[in-house]
């Protein structure tokens, strides 16, 4: 079952940057790309766990602030030869506000 | 949109490392076609040595197998050599009848062995030394037959000879000239390998002309197998397999039998195309500049610089290559590199250490105080480290006295005082931040043909995140790779996205007056759209250090430290370290810091090295309060920027001290808050030579003494310990901080991002710092007033964020 969320103004997700979305369970990075595209992966770097809101993002990935792993908005995945996953929420922009989809 | 398509002719090292290459930087323009005469994928024919040696297998040295092929969509035709390129039609055709189209046409045709006219060469068990065949021909023969001569005493001959002694034949080696190796070694180091191969139980014949391959009877299939050697002084020796490695030709019959202009080679410019623009060459089969390259490093410039061009990208050039060689038969340690030749007529110098007992012959030639060539014979391990001298054309009058005892004798002892890369066991750690062993980086090397320090940090992460062990890596891919290894240029690209270093990024920034990143990147060429992790950080550096109070700041290419003002934790929390000036504090502070850590239940509460306090284990989201419950300003303990002015005790209370040291240090630290610079900057003001505030190990250090203050720069108490060196004495508090500020300056304009103040001045000589500093009167006070004006006006950044809401909202969680 589908459940979306409202977050956050798109303008209040700053360009190449990332906001932490809190959760009961899970914490979630909303990234905006250069290009204003809006990914939500987890805020976890399957490295060692690192919050990876607080990286620095360049065109669809964002690089661990922790221990520099790769990790591509799009699928969650490090980048070779790293390997490893985090997981992807769906995103959508309905009326300027940022919507996200958690799991059940 | 249909793709172009390319057809590569030629399915070695040096065709395939651009094809390589260009799926790297655009993998989706071109349906790919490779041809190849061997009935192989691409292996690694540098290694055929080790083959013939029993070192490794053919399996070992494969570099891109089938399935490579395969998944990159490319269509490889095997056992296939093209006799004829229709440019006209844009058609080439194999023997076989096999053709296909192209829009782009890559030669890469390689060298073949030369054969010299001498009678009988047809016969059989007449070799060349070349390819797979050729060496499992070896391989074969050596089983049947007894009496091996080597014709050529050269690189190849000798790993030839050594690796048919191993398969268990009788080896001589004929060579016309008076030693070994004559186009590497002078006489004393050839003389040298020499003995050193006879004790191996090779045979030598020097300063012979071979006359002629005498045959035995011709047997029933009509063909007759060679049985002996004849030399011109009448000499004649059994032979049953006669290998020649007299040297190797460019291979351009078949671009010349198209049209293509040739000489000596396929003749290309410095983006690698042909005469015919959709023709390109790389690889030994090319003269450029009229220059042919045998070994591999060359080859990996040309294709790198190839594939731009396939690209479409339109940058890059090869502009020639400077090459060093070592002889890979193990137990025999060999390097030599450029010009050594001797004569002193033109200037040259001669460094030479000569131990014939010990077996280590070393020379180094100079000229104009740099080094143009090096032979080593018996001791390597500083091969790599003279090349890149030679290569980067430094000067070496600093450290002239010591430079044939090694980098060692630098000081400069390397992680763990481990130095000798051959002494390890597999099992031994070389990089301690990731955990990765010796022989993990040794079979990567092999399995997945690696050349580059880059390739070994990407797929190991031996030396990717403190570097300390990169020389070491270095030293197993030197021994690793042997004649396959060449430095990299230390003026190398700023990051993957962009072929420009970063002394080009920099000029050009100033030339051109960018003021924001996307302008600098739009302007210079960059690749990728944002750039990317690496140069993001060093492109905002330049730009607000080149045009201060006019570029634009980016805090999104800030690493996250820089960005919220705070150090991040491995949990994700953040330290908070407010300045203390000088490493003074009141009790004032010290209750509003114990106040502020009891509010927010800060876990650990701890002293740096740095005389200050650290809180730990704070929570993002509390930050801006903590810093307005502080009300202190920030230390900056987790910028590229000024850190800490260290000060001991000085005269106002020690019974030793000479100077108000400690005055001197708050002092030093208000005139540079806030700078940023391109990395951390530490200071250190001690009060007398007993120096308790540790100024030999800052990049700035100052020692008091009775008549003024010694100013020592470039130390270092990190990765390597590197001791500050002597930059001058001055009178008053004043100087000191006039000198130090534009020392700081200079080093803020010229220094390449993530260069601490040591690597700075190792590259440009302490030397050129005291010329600026010292000898330019107005250039010091210029760079000392350039600094002041950057640092004008600057914003303490913790008020800044508690005063503002929009500065806050970064530090908030959206609770959802």
């Amino acid at each position: 079952m589908s459940n979306w969320v409202k977050v956050a103004p798109f303008e209040d997700i700053p360009k190449l940057g990332a906001r932490v979305v809190r959760s009961k369970n899970v914490e979630i990075g909303v990234f905006r790309t250069e290009d204003d595209r809006i990914f939500a992966i987890n805020n976890t770097c399957p490295h060692k766990g690192g919050p990876l809101s607080q990286g620095i993002v360049y065109g669809d990935k964002v690089a661990c602030p922790l221990h520099s792993w790769k990790i591509s908005l799009v699928d969650g995945k490090a980048e070779a030869p790293d390997v490893g996953e985090t997981a992807c929420f769906n995103t959508k922009i309905e009326d300027g506000f940022v919507y996200l989809e958690l799991k059940d | 949109m249909q793709k172009m398509k390319l057809v590569v002719i030629g399915n070695g090292m040096a065709g395939m490392r651009t094809v390589e290459e260009l799926l790297k930087i655009a993998p989706d323009i071109y349906d790919i076609t490779v041809f190849g005469d061997e009935p192989y994928p691409n292996y690694n024919r540098i290694m055929l040595s080790p083959v013939l040696a029993n070192e490794q297998t053919i399996d070992d040295i494969i570099l891109n197998t089938r399935e490579w092929y395969a998944e990159h969509n490319i269509t490889l035709y095997t056992s296939a050599r093209i006799n004829k390129i229709d440019r006209k039609n844009r058609v080439v055709t194999a023997e076989d009848g096999t053709s296909a189209e192209y829009d782009r046409l890559l030669i890469a045709t390689g060298s073949k062995p030369f054969m010299p006219p001498i009678p009988g060469k047809e016969l059989d068990g007449v070799l060349g030394y070349r390819d797979i065949k050729d060496t499992n021909d070896m391989i074969e023969a050596a089983k049947t037959h007894k009496h091996a001569v080597v014709i050529g005493g050269g690189l190849l001959g000798l790993e030839a000879a050594n690796g048919l002694k191993i398969q268990g034949m009788e080896v001589t080696v004929v060579h016309k000239n008076e030693w070994l190796l004559e186009r590497q070694l002078d006489k004393t180091a050839g003389k040298m390998l020499q003995k050193n191969l006879e004790a191996k139980g090779l045979n030598f014949l020097l300063q012979k002309n071979t006359e002629q391959i005498i045959g035995n009877a011709p047997g029933l299939d009509g063909r007759s197998r060679v049985k002996a050697v004849r030399f011109s002084d009448g000499q004649e020796i059994a032979a049953d397999l006669l290998v020649v490695a007299v040297g190797i030709r460019p291979n351009f019959a078949l671009a010349e039998s198209a049209g293509i202009y040739c000489d000596k080679g396929v003749v290309v410019n410095d983006t690698m195309q042909t005469y015919d623009p959709r023709v390109y060459a790389v690889g030994e089969c090319v003269a450029h500049r009229g220059v042919s390259y045998g070994l591999v490093a060359p080859l990996f410039e040309m294709a790198k610089v190839c594939a731009t061009h396939l690209a479409n990208f339109g940058i890059g050039l090869y502009k020639g290559s400077v090459t060093s060689t070592k002889l890979k038969v193990t137990g025999i340690d060999l390097f030599s590199a450029g010009d050594f030749a001797s004569n002193d007529e033109d200037g040259r110098e001669e460094i030479v250490l000569h131990d014939a007992v010990g077996g280590v012959y070393k020379k180094l030639v100079i000229k104009n105080d740099k080094i143009i060539g090096s032979v080593l014979f018996g001791d390597t391990a500083d091969g790599s480290w003279y090349f890149q001298m030679l290569r980067d054309g430094k000067a070496i009058h600093e450290i002239r006295d010591s430079l044939m005892f090694g980098q060692d004798s630098l000081g400069n002892t390397g992680h763990q005082g481990q130095d000798k890369a051959a002494a390890m066991t597999n099992e031994m750690e070389v990089c301690g931040c990731n955990g990765v062993c010796k022989g993990t980086i040794v079979k990567a090397i092999q399995d997945q043909g690696l050349f580059t320090i880059d390739d070994v940090k990407k797929q190991t992460k031996a030396g990717s995140s403190c570097g300390s062990c990169v020389g070491l890596v270095e030293q197993i891919l030197a021994s690793t790779l042997g004649g396959g290894y060449a430095p990299p240029s230390t003026s190398k690209a700023i990051c993957g996205c962009s072929d420009k270093n970063h002394e080009e990024v920099r000029a050009e920034i100033r030339t051109h007056k960018y003021l924001n990143i996307p302008d600098a990147m739009q302007g210079m060429g960059w690749r990728t759209p944002n750039g990317c992790a690496t140069c993001r950080p060093a492109l905002n550096y330049y730009l607000i250090s080149t045009w201060p109070h006019e570029a634009k700041d980016d805090p999104q290419s800030r690493f996250i430290n820089e960005r919220v003002h705070a150090n991040i934790q491995k949990d994700g929390t953040y330290s908070v370290i407010p300045r203390m000036y000088g490493g003074v504090t009141t009790a004032d502070q010290l209750r509003k810091i114990a106040d502020v850590a009891d509010k927010y239940a800060v876990p650990m509460v701890k002293v740096t090295g740095g005389q200050r306090i650290d809180l730990l284990g704070v929570k993002k989201e509390d930050l801006v309060g903590m810093w307005a419950d502080l009300d202190m300003p920030s230390g900056y303990a987790y910028g590229k920027s000024i850190r800490t002015v260290k000060t001991c005790v000085g005269s106002e209370f020690c019974r030793f001290g000479t100077q108000n040291s400690t005055q001197l240090g708050i002092d030093i630290e208000k005139a540079f808050d806030h700078m940023w610079a391109p990395h951390k900057v530490k200071f250190a003001v001690s009060g007398c030579p007993r120096n308790c505030a540790e100024s030999g190990i800052k990049d700035v250090g100052i020692i008091g003494v009775d008549s003024g203050w010694e100013i020592y720069v470039g130390g270092n108490g990190g990765i390597k310990t590197e001791a500050a060196q002597f930059l001058c004495k001055v009178k008053t508090a004043d100087e000191v901080i006039e000198y130090s500020g534009a020392f700081i300056q200079i080093y803020r304009e010229e220094a390449r991002y993530l260069d601490r103040t040591v690597h700075w001045i190792e590259r440009v000589g302490l030397e050129y710092v005291k010329r600026r500093i010292l000898e330019d009167t107005e250039g010091r006070t210029a760079a000392y007033e350039r600094l002041l004006y950057a640092l004008q006006g600057a914003v303490e950044p913790w008020s800044e964020r508690v005063k503002s809401s929009a500065l806050q909202k970064q530090f908030e969680t959206i609770e959802v």
